[in-house]
């Protein structure tokens, strides 16, 4: 056979063993098909690790237990007993070795949150006390100011 | 001179023979899908008790390092409103990470509107997430095999790996994927898969005071969200896309898209 019929094929053959080599030095050893096959399962398996290994910011409520225990047992006895300590608090993340104090928020907005009366049908939201107009209950002041989270009860 | 009876006899042997180890391979692929006995993570949403307070939006931000002023979100909050003259509106300011705390309606760049409750026929909230789905269009576009799904099937993206063409962002019928602003990757709810994967429960979860959300294995059958799925009347998303979700909604309304 001539040789400028065979060219193009050894050229080809070239350019797949090229793509071949640098194939073997940058797709990663653990690159392949996963437990969901080849359609849905094709992946590099140590980033399912990587994904794991993302750092836990929330530790709920339990873990402000042992050192908070009147803030932790007087909340669980009020209304708001089913707020977790890091909806107002922040999240615990690293306290108390790396971070001393943890961001609060008690501003009015963050209550009305909830406490913004909105008569929903069929929601939750309308059984909830609240302000049909929140801008009329003593404006520029906070709700702390008067009200205590832990037991929102005013005698 | 081959007989009739030796050919339909040669030809019968010859077929079993050729099954017999088909058979035998596809005992084996059964056998070994019953015994993976992993999880299969699944979440229910309650729309009766979810009130539009935004604090599973603000400990998802929080736990999944998405920038908190970015106006994108892994999960958010949408509010239905629909009027006694049979208009539908929703919307989800800033994806509820601040909650619903008034009357007045987004209407996107148009402003907003106040709807008073004398003119509202019903209204209800809907959290929204990663649906997992068990056919992800998003992962069949990815051309690079950087977003999958997992064998418990939670769908990841891998950050080292994608290229940010953003396909998957397009394929998603429910919105859920977007750009994540600092690492420009695309980026997903994952069910907080460090969490789960360590017996917690996700950030929204935890957050949630009114018990909207939870998640469960589906392959656990005394799971008590397997048992609501399995007993109670329960919906999904855009069921025509043949996606099969795996969030199961309580209380989901036509007007829920």
């Amino acid at each position: 056979m001539n040789h400028h019929v065979l060219r193009p094929l050894y050229a080809v053959i070239g350019i797949v063993v090229v793509i071949l080599i640098v194939r073997a030095f940058f797709v990663p050893k653990d690159f392949g098909v996963g437990e969901r096959g080849y359609m849905y399962g094709w992946h590099r398996q140590g980033n399912e690790e990587e994904w794991k290994k993302f750092k836990i910011k929330y530790r709920g409520s339990e873990y402000c237990k042992d050192c908070h225990s009147p803030n932790y047992s007087g909340i669980k006895q009020s209304l708001h007993k089913n707020i977790q300590c890091e909806n107002c608090h922040g999240p615990a993340a690293d306290h108390p070795d790396a971070i001393s104090r943890l961001p609060k928020d008690g501003k009015r907005a963050f209550c009305l949150r909830c406490h913004a009366h909105l008569s929903y049908p069929s929601s939750g939201r309308r059984r909830i006390r609240g302000f049909e107009n929140p801008e009329k209950h003593n404006p520029g002041m906070e709700c702390v100011t008067c009200h205590n989270p832990h037991s929102p009860k005013i005698s | 001179m081959i007989t009739r009876r030796d050919f339909l006899r040669y030809v019968v042997i010859g077929a079993a023979g050729t099954a017999l180890p088909l058979t035998l391979t596809g005992w084996k692929g059964a056998r070994a899908a019953a015994s993976k006995n992993g999880p299969r993570w699944v979440f229910l949403l309650d729309t009766y008790k979810c009130v539009g307070c935004g604090l599973c939006v603000k400990a998802c931000k929080i736990e999944n390092e998405i920038p908190f002023e970015a106006n994108v979100s892994r999960t958010w909050v949408e509010r239905y409103v629909v009027t006694k003259d049979g208009k539908v509106y929703a919307d989800s300011p800033h994806a509820a990470r601040d909650g619903f705390s008034g009357y007045a309606v987004s209407l996107g760049d148009k402003g907003s509107r106040i709807i008073p409750p004398s003119d509202i026929d019903k209204a209800f909230f809907v959290p929204k997430l990663c649906n997992q789905c068990e056919n992800p269009p998003c992962v069949q576009v990815c051309p690079v095999g950087a977003t999958y799904q997992a064998g418990d099937g939670v769908v990841l993206v891998d950050r080292k790996w994608c290229i940010g063409c953003g396909y998957c962002i397009m394929a998603c019928p429910y919105g859920v994927r977007f750009f994540h602003p600092v690492h420009h990757v695309a980026e997903k709810c994952n069910f907080c898969y460090h969490r789960i994967t360590k017996g917690l429960k996700p950030a929204c979860e935890l957050a949630c005071p009114f018990g909207a959300r939870h998640i469960g294995d589906i392959n656990d059958p005394v799971d008590p969200v397997t048992r609501i799925i399995m007993s109670e009347r329960v919906s999904i998303l855009k069921e025509e896309y043949g996606t099969k979700p795996r969030n199961y909604y309580v209380g989901l309304s036509r007007e829920v898209r």
